[in-house]
């Protein structure tokens, strides 16, 4: 149908894209996490395994990758808890409005990152709007210092930032399900609550894990909210990676700990996506 | 105006004349459009009642007010002397086959069939045995194991059957759940579908646009035309005394012969006839089968009784479509009136009629029904976007 020129055209610039920007790098990381560096600040090319070792053995790294792992998956909870909720009203309940709802839910992904971090952390800070305003309605006589600097702070504002990745997918298997079948169950005289948990919530099980997946992995990999609002017990592993490769220059143990992150994302979303085939039946 | 005629039961199984369900003066706009107005309905238990009319009548948004899926804009509906139409769907005791079946794809046959049972709590021993019950009434029994997605079109039909019977309900609405099929299987399900229908006794509400399915599977057809009840009556009597012109064109081919009435005779160009009807222009429907080629015999005893309410004719033929069984003639008559006749095959096979030569018709007068005149085309309803059944 096409000549093969125009073919070439079309799919070549996406492929050497693909390779010079991602797999190269890919490649060069796989080989830097072999290799080690030396007293002068010299990379060594030496081919073993002791950057996994030190890995597994020093227990900062496997620490802070559990706390990660735990900060993620009370994002990925949370922003279900918000998300599903929403994603439920707007395709059920919303009528007419419900077009409106979505550019509403929408609108915060067009303001950046940055902004959204920063504002939360004039929320939360010691003289910020929360702390000032339980001061003035006498609930605290101190400013609370957990909300910013903390573990807390950095969850808030990843489900703050992520409950949007978790709505869309929801949101797109509700409208998926086919509304005859929920006035079947009603027709065979489900209650909506019966409705809900045997009909809708599975059928859109798909969704979830989608969202499950964006959530808890965005966040597994996230380093610029831990490092403006977790202060020292709120650190991730992305924030060891960036000193890795940035003030420690140790590229190669760097390397490692992307490496075993990027197996662990890639784990999890192969292990979702394998869910959601089974539940879906579309 | 509906013209509801006293129940005329053909079938074998005479459904006992206590009304089950009530439709009274119900209504239903969505926004400035009305898609039904001022329906009318007692349906009887144990009925076998169709609601048909074209895309776009209202059929479905009748059938939906009943199933507690929509709620009419006036008007009630009442069941065995209960208020229906203010219970959420789950609480009638009515149940529904949907047009595309609706099953449930995470569940397998059997859990399709069991969820009525399941969702009202019934003992399991209970669920299972109505379930094996209900699967062998309709013949589903080797596929309880399944999805609904790994069986036909035609399968998922009799599980979406056995999913509403199994919980007894009072009354059964089907939206078009033939339209899907193929000919040979509808044809095979029509009858199927009457003889289950017998079997449990229930009151079937049968939706469809299909005028032949209708007549062969109905007690009852209620005619629905832009909204409005056009006609309620057994099939025989819709299609042999329809009321309208509309019913007459849409049940059924029809010729409609536009006539003035004159001191008891019916002037159609060159045809006459004696009606009973006081002077002025009257629309009659003569079926085409109700025209026959005149016999010679019958010409010669012009003495017999029925030879006086008898119209004769001579007509040129204009065309012939063979129908296998019938023949379909369009004809001309001396006074340029085009009619349709339908007459078995072997009247003409030895006819090689040149198309000139004039050939004599006859048919009886008692054939030539007066009919009200209502449009064919629904366009009484502006702007109706609600479209049936799609």
């Amino acid at each position: 149908m096409f000549s093969r020129a125009y073919r070439t055209a079309i799919t070549v610039p996406p492929l050497v894209w693909v390779a010079v920007f991602l797999l190269v790098p890919y490649l060069l990381m796989f080989c830097y996490s072999f290799w080690s560096v030396s007293d002068s600040q010299a990379i060594v090319h030496s081919w073993d395994l002791d950057n996994y070792h030190e890995l597994l053995t020093k227990p900062v790294y496997w620490q802070t990758l559990l706390r990660s792992m735990w900060i993620a998956a009370r994002v990925m909870f949370f922003s279900m808890l918000l998300g599903y909720p929403l994603a439920y009203f707007l395709s059920f309940h919303a009528g007419g409005r419900k077009d409106l709802y979505y550019q509403l839910v929408i609108i915060p992904l067009w303001v950046s990152y940055l902004v959204r971090a920063y504002a939360w952390k004039t929320i939360l800070g010691t003289d910020g709007v929360l702390n000032t305003l339980l001061q003035y309605v006498h609930l605290t006589r101190h400013p609370l210092d957990f909300l910013l600097y903390s573990p807390f702070a950095v969850v808030l504002t990843l489900t703050h930032i992520y409950t949007p990745f978790t709505f869309l997918p929801i949101y797109a298997s509700l409208e998926h399900i086919p509304r005859n079948l929920v006035e079947a169950s009603d027709d065979l005289g489900a209650t909506p609550a019966q409705t809900f948990w045997r009909v809708i919530l599975p059928l859109s099980i798909p969704g979830v894990l989608a969202g499950a997946t964006f959530a808890f992995v965005l966040s597994l990999g996230d380093f610029l909210a831990p490092l403006l609002l977790g202060g020292p017990s709120g650190i991730m592993i992305s924030n060891i990676v960036v000193s890795l490769f940035g003030a420690a220059y140790n590229w190669p143990l760097g390397a490692a700990i992307s490496l075993c992150m990027l197996a662990l994302v890639l784990g999890l979303i192969f292990f979702s996506e394998r869910l959601e085939k089974k539940w879906s039946f579309q | 105006m509906a013209t509801t005629s006293e129940p005329a039961f053909t079938s074998s199984s005479k459904p006992s004349s206590a009304s089950l369900l009530s439709i009274r003066s119900v209504a239903k706009h969505f926004g400035k459009n009305i898609v039904l107005r001022d329906i009318s309905l007692e349906i009887a238990e144990g009925e076998f009642l169709t609601i048909l009319g074209e895309s776009g009548s209202g059929k479905t948004t009748l059938l939906r007010i009943l199933a507690g899926f929509e709620q009419s804009t006036s008007g009630e509906v009442w069941m065995s002397g209960e208020r229906l139409d203010t219970e959420p769907p789950y609480r009638r005791r009515v149940n529904t086959v949907f047009q595309h079946y609706a099953l449930f794809p995470h569940m397998t046959v059997e859990q399709n069939v069991g969820y009525g049972l399941r969702v009202a709590k019934r003992p399991v021993a209970e669920i299972q045995s109505r379930v094996t019950e209900a699967l062998a009434k309709v013949k589903m029994s080797a596929y309880a194991k399944s999805k609904p997605s790994k069986i036909s079109g035609g399968q998922q039909q009799r599980i979406a059957l056995a999913r509403a019977l199994v919980n007894r309900p009072r009354l059964l609405l089907l939206d078009e759940p033939l339209s899907a099929l193929d000919a040979n299987l509808r044809r095979q399900m029509q009858v199927e579908l009457k003889a289950l229908q017998r079997e449990v006794g229930i009151t079937f509400i049968f939706v469809t646009h299909d005028q032949d399915e209708a007549m062969v599977m109905s007690d009852r057809i209620a005619l629905l035309r832009s909204g409005e009840l056009e006609q309620v009556a057994s099939p025989r009597e819709i299609y042999s005394r329809p009321a309208t012109s509309y019913t007459a064109q849409f049940i059924g081919h029809t010729n409609l012969l536009r006539a003035d009435v004159r001191q008891g005779t019916a002037n159609c160009g060159a045809l006459q006839w004696p009606i009973p009807l006081p002077d002025g222009a009257a629309l009659f429907s003569l079926r085409p089968e109700c025209i026959r080629p005149a016999s010679a015999s019958s010409s010669a005893s012009s003495a017999s009784p029925i030879n006086a309410a008898t119209v004769r004719f001579r007509a040129k033929l204009r065309d012939q479509a063979f129908h296998g069984a019938t023949e379909l003639l369009r004809v001309e008559s001396d006074g340029g009136l085009i009619l349709s006749i339908r007459t078995a095959s072997r009247d003409l096979a030895n006819s090689q009629t040149p198309i000139d030569d004039p050939l004599e018709f006859e048919f009886s007068a008692a054939d030539a029904i007066p009919v009200r005149e209502t449009s064919l085309t629904s366009n009484s309803n502006s702007g109706s976007n609600n479209e049936d059944g799609v």
